[in-house]
């Protein structure tokens, strides 16, 4: 199966970056981005009800086939299932954030989850990564500049990459 | 045919009647630039692209978002015949300037991301599904005429 695209090798554009080696191999984000992006999670960690909801929302309205994963729930806007799934997804993506070099080790579990349990196909955890940067930037506007979007948008590709890794 | 809405008709005219299309454009194009490197691959006469400051500043770079944002603007004047209005587009970008398709993709995310950022909250769920329907029509019109 292949890695998302936006994953692909390129050279580093920063002269005195350090860049950290994971277990999966990715050695794309600098110890600057790493900070970068575990700084913005951890502001979303009291509001991830909030974020997690309105990642999905987007995501489900925008791209309507998402949808079929989640008969089993009310996904209407203010649903408290919308809340607390968003939630979980939310704080696992934070949770992972803050030790992004050990996110093989930290996501184990989640990754046999969606192999052999939940099985969503992986071309929509691409669909939910974009969806969660335009949470981010319409959250924090100006903030979320072109570098921490490359930043973030790396980070999120390879949470999706390695996730879908035991798929088969 | 493309069917729109009520809803997508208003909600698509009314974002792009209030953007500052010299704002946005540089600001999508560069980001595309800095978030997508690869792309820069059609700019090679364009100077500095060095890192993500050099982007942002580069002159010939705004000027070109700036004229892509217009490019968008007739799509915007006729969303009934997108595919037409852009058949001289996409042989252009097809034959002469050999874009990749997928490209068009990645612009549009970055467009989006950055009207995004500039309406907040405005930005909700449904506008972005309707602002994202327009942009996927545009993507494949602009992609019709390869082969």
């Amino acid at each position: 199966m292949q890695a998302n695209h936006t994953c692909a090798v390129r050279p580093s554009r920063h002269s005195t970056s350090t860049h950290s080696t994971s277990a999966t191999g990715y050695n794309m984000l600098t110890d600057h981005e790493k900070e970068l992006i575990a700084k913005i999670w951890d502001k979303m960690i009291p509001v991830a009800s909030d974020i997690g909801a309105e990642c999905l929302l987007r995501m489900m309205t925008t791209f309507p086939g998402t949808k079929t994963y989640f008969a089993h729930l009310d996904i209407r806007p203010r649903s408290p299932h919308l809340r607390s799934h968003g939630k979980k997804i939310v704080l696992a993506i934070a949770e992972c954030s803050k030790d992004i070099s050990s996110m093989m080790v930290t996501l184990a579990p989640l990754q046999t989850l969606h192999a052999y349990k939940l099985r969503i196909d992986p071309c929509n955890f691409k669909l939910l990564c974009h969806c969660i940067l335009v949470t981010l930037a319409a959250h924090m506007g100006d903030e979320f500049d072109p570098v921490a979007h490359a930043a973030m948008d790396k980070y999120l590709s390879a949470f999706a990459a390695v996730l879908a890794e035991k798929y088969r | 045919m493309v069917q729109w809405t009520d809803f997508e008709r208003k909600t698509i005219q009314s974002i792009f009647e209030k953007m500052d299309y010299d704002d946005v454009g540089p600001a999508a194009l560069s980001r595309c630039l800095v978030v997508y490197p690869w792309t820069q691959r059609y700019f090679g006469n364009f100077g500095n692209l060095y890192n993500a400051a050099a982007i942002q500043g580069n002159p010939m770079v705004a000027a070109h978002g700036k004229t892509v944002l217009r490019g968008l603007d007739r799509a915007v004047k006729n969303m009934d015949d997108i595919k037409a209005t852009y058949a001289e587009l996409s042989v252009l970008h097809s034959e002469k300037l050999r874009v990749d398709p997928d490209n068009f993709r990645l612009l549009a995310d970055c467009l989006t991301i950055v009207v995004a950022a500039r309406m907040g909250a405005d930005f909700t769920a449904d506008v972005q599904g309707a602002f994202q329907k327009f942009l996927a029509v545009v993507v494949s019109s602009l992609g019709r005429q390869y082969h």
